[in-house]
Formats: C-alpha cells, structure tokens, sequence
C-alpha cells in the first residue's frame, strides 16, 4: 500500500542524532556528501561509509527501515552500477562481445554504487530522525542570507512546509479514494499499461478536487488566523546550537582529515 | 444461515515499525443473511477496520473471513468478485465522484461487472430510486449537485452493483437532520425490498435503534456484544464504560420505569415511547 513509502518519513524518537540541531544535521548531510564524492581511494570510502553506518547505528531506528528505503533506489544503483562496469578504460579482464570490463571499470562500479548507496542513506537518515517543521524551520534560517537578494525565503520554507504536511494527507486521501474505487470493482493491478493508466482517472479527478478545495480552506484558515507572512513572525521553538552540535563537528572534521590524508598519501583508484 | 463468518480475524496495521497498533483482535462474528446488523463503537475501535476486511479491500493479518460459506481469500486473483457481492459505501463517498454526469458515475460499478449497457441502464435507474435521487439529476455532472444529492449519487454507485451485502460506514455523517431521516428511511425500505444484508456503521444510537434488528458493539478492537438491538441497549452501564449510550429516549424511559412508572423497558424510538405513555395514561385515568 502506499503508507509503506518510507522515503523521506519521521520516525519520532530520542537517540542524540534525534536531538542535533537540524541546522546542524542539514550542514552534516551536505559535509557528507561532499566527503562521499571527493573520496577517491577505498580506503577513505571505507571512512565515509563506516562513519555513516556508525551514524545510523546511534538513531536506533530499525535497520530495516532503512533497507526498506534502500530498496526503492536498488534499481538506480544497480542499473548505474552495471553501466559503469562497462565503460572503464584500459586493459580488458573479461570481453563478452562488444563489452569489455576493465578494472578500472569494476572500481567505478563499485565506487559508484557505494556512493549511491550512502548518500540515499545518509539523506534517510536526516528525514527520519528530523520532522519535516524541524526541517523547513533549520532550511529557513539557513537561507536567511538570501534576503538579501530580494528572495522571499519565508514564503518559500511556508509553502515547503504546507507542502510535506500535505504529502501524508495526500496518500491516505488518494489511498481512501483508491479503496472506494476499488469496493466498485476498479481494477488497477492488472492489464497493459494504457489500460492501467485509464483506471487511474477515477482516482486523479476526486484527488485533484479535494486537493483543491483543501487548499481553499487552508488558505482562509490562515487569514483568518491574520497571517501576512514572515515580517515580524516569532518562533515558538527557537533553534539552539548545542554541546552535541559540536561533538558532531568535530567528528565530521575528524573524518574530513582522515579523507584528505588518505586522498594524499595513498595513491588513487578512480580519476 | 449464516452469510458472513469471521474466526480468529485479526488486523494489525504497520507491523513491525514503531507505530504498530492492533486495529483488530481476534472477531468471531457471525450474520445472518437478510438481517439489518447495526455496528457501533467509540472512535478508533476497529469497525472501519472490520468493513474493509469484510469486502477484502484489506487482507487479515491473521484468520479468516467466509462469505456464504467460502473463505474470501481462498484465491486472491478472485477478489474483484467479492467486491462486487459485498458492496462497501465509504465515510464521505460523496469525495469518490469522478464522471462526467451522474448517470456515469453511479454506472461505473456495474460497468466494472461487465454487465450489458441494457442492464446497467436499468440498474442506475433502479439505484437513483432507491437512494432517492430524482431521475433529472442523473444527467447533471456530479460536482453541481448539493452535498445531500452527492452522498446519494454516490451510495447509488454502490447499490447499483446489486450486492448480496450492503455496508454502509456512517452514511449520514455531515447531513442536515431532515437528510438524516431521508436517507434512514431510504436504507431501511431498500433493505425491506430487496431482502438482502445490511450493515449499517454509525455514532448516532437513535438512527441504529430505528433500522438495526441486532447490533455489534465494537471496543478497542474486539467485539464485545453482538445481540439484538433490545438486548444491546438494555445493558446502558456497559455501554457507557465504553465510551457509548443508549438512545436519549430509551433512557428517559428506563428511568421513568426506575421511579416506578409502570412501563415496558426495551423502549428504542420516540414514536414507541409516545404510544406506551398514551397507553399509561389510559390505564391511570
């Protein structure tokens, strides 16, 4: 059913990930990804990627629940994995036809998938232990710079906001409709795609109605609540920059030494 | 005979993730064909739950759901078929409307049954009386109609697959208290003629006390009553422990037969009520 999506879902709970700062864990991810991709040895991979499983073992949320988000990306992974093997340059080991894997091929294969595989992952890891409010609120003051050049960030975190709260609402709307239309005999798991595509139109049309006039309601609501944008707003949770903020820092810096000293000092595999 | 049996039916939602709650905990229920079963229980305790499994929109965590004898579940491709034979009407259906007209709409279900455009003419029509939608309506679009005339046209699209079981979740929700009345009576005299099941889901004790012959008294998930509709609202204090209650009027009853009025207990309407009292007038005068 479509509450099994886990991607970007927030798992409630009270692990020190959980309680970083989400400015923090925003710049966290982002420092991540960057050491994932500037990695260029298996040595400083096997850095990262350690420092990232160590991460996920300290949310305590169920390794499941991250596989299960893994799953959905298995075939991009697989799929660019495959590619890569093909495409190395240099001596082939093995020739099948027109194809040659090369071993500069399996090393972009692998750095490939891993890099893939860690960054779904790593942005998992954000999404579950951050609830979306948490998320738009840290996006907002990390934005907040941005002013400067007339961009109404308010506006645009209010309408991210708006729109992660509706996503849940969403899929039991559209799961709600899907059953009703089913108990009349829709048949959606079957036949070719044409026909699967028609018999999906019984639940777009009530969806977009309803999304519609959930938007109208939410929008008189929020006047009727004299909501005039962000000038002048006050914050009920007020972000705080704490000790575990810094632990974090500094193992995240820790880590980026350890990548750059491997990159310098062991000779490279990709690039 | 029994048409619908449940043993040991269970449901679990999200199994094995931090939000897993039990929605139903071992249901053996058992109805009769032809009967009107009211269900009522508190917010939460597993009646949406329980309708879904029962037109196998929702496969049971564990146990078995038998319909006329055959469990539902025996071949799955098959299920489509059940759909039709227990037909399910949604809290709010008026939100599932989709066709251009009316007529469109409440014919997409007999449509999905692969009946001949003669046949489901003829079942629309019937459908649109049954639920009281006047015939100039079915060429209207359904987004013009009143929020009344949606919910009918919807709870038509239901019936017009002729089902051997009719459910209704709360199908008076929302509506004004003359709609209310309407559509009850309407529900009852589909259920006199056609002589099919009825399962009517619903908060309000007085529209269950009109149309239901027994009740299932639901309670975080297991069903603790399943009796006949006196028998269920003569134990009050039970109901009230779980958050229910018996019709207005047949406590004002019960409690005038505490104070030694002397009148029959089991009173579930107000026209009921109203000719005991004349009748005790009689006697006194």
């Amino acid at each position: 059913m479509l509450k099994d999506v886990t991607l970007g879902q927030f798992l409630p709970g009270v692990s020190p990930i959980h309680r970083l700062d989400p400015r923090a864990k925003i710049l966290f991810l982002i420092a991540l990804i960057v050491f994932i991709f500037i990695t260029s040895n298996y040595i400083s991979l096997a850095l990262v990627a350690a420092f990232i499983v160590a991460l996920v073992f300290m949310t305590r949320i169920p390794v499941k629940m991250y596989l299960k988000s893994m799953k959905m990306i298995l075939f991009i992974v697989l799929f660019t994995g495959i590619i890569n093997l093909f495409y190395g340059r240099g001596e082939p080991l093995v020739k099948i036809g027109f194809l040659q894997i090369t071993e500069a091929g399996i090393n972009n294969a692998v750095f490939v998938s891993v890099r893939i595989a860690v960054l779904i992952l790593a942005s998992s890891m954000l999404t579950f232990t951050t609830s979306p409010t948490d998320l738009t609120d840290a996006l907002e003051r990390l934005l907040k710079p941005l002013t400067v050049f007339h961009i109404k960030v308010h506006e645009i975190a209010m309408m991210m906001t708006i729109a992660l709260r509706f996503v849940p609402t969403l899929l039991e709307e559209t799961d709600k409709i899907m059953s009703a239309q089913k108990a009349r005999g829709a048949d959606m798991e079957s036949g070719n795609l044409i026909k699967r595509i028609k018999a999906l139109i019984p639940v777009l049309i009530p969806l977009f109605v309803s999304a519609f006039r959930r938007a109208e309601e939410l929008a008189t609501a929020m006047e009727c609540r004299c909501y005039q944008g962000g000038s002048g707003r006050t914050r009920m949770k007020r972000l705080h920059f704490g000790k575990a903020d810094l632990y974090g820092l500094a193992a995240c810096l820790l880590v980026l030494c350890g990548v750059i000293i491997c990159n310098i000092f062991l000779p490279a595999t990709v690039r | 005979m029994n048409i619908i049996e449940t043993e040991n039916l269970s449901f679990v939602y999200g199994q094995g993730t931090p939000f897993e709650k039990t929605a139903n905990d071992r249901l053996n229920i058992q109805i009769k064909e032809g009967e009107f079963v009211g269900i009522i229980g508190h917010t939460g305790s597993g009646k949406s739950t329980l309708v879904q499994m029962l037109n196998g929109l929702i496969r049971p965590t564990s146990g078995t759901i038998r319909l006329e004898g055959t469990d539902i579940w025996q071949s799955p491709k098959e299920i489509r078929k059940i759909r039709f034979k227990v037909g399910l009407v949604f809290q709010y259906p008026e939100y599932q409307l989709f066709e251009e007209t009316v007529e469109k709409d409440i014919a997409y279900g007999p449509r999905n049954m692969g009946l001949s455009e003669g046949d489901i003419r003829e079942r629309v029509i019937s459908a649109a009386r049954f639920s009281g939608l006047r015939s100039e309506l079915l060429s209207k679009s359904p987004f013009d109609l009143s929020g009344g005339e949606k919910r009918r046209a919807a709870i038509a699209g239901v019936i017009a697959m002729d089902p051997d079981v009719l459910i209704l979740d709360e199908p008076t929700a929302g509506l004004d208290p003359a709609g209310r009345d309407v559509l009850l009576a309407q529900i009852s005299q589909y259920h006199k003629e056609r002589k099919n099941t009825v399962l009517l889901v619903s908060h309000s004790m007085e529209d269950i006390a009109k149309t239901a012959d027994r009740i299932l008294v639901m309670n975080k998930g297991r069903a603790e009553m399943l009796e006949d509709t006196r028998t269920v609202f003569s134990r009050g204090e039970e109901l009230e422990r779980m958050g229910l209650r018996v019709p207005q009027i047949t406590k004002i009853m019960s409690g005038l037969q505490k104070r030694g009025f002397d009148i029959p207990s089991g009173i579930l309407t107000v026209e009921q009520a109203a000719s005991v009292l004349a009748a005790y007038r009689g006697r006194s005068l």
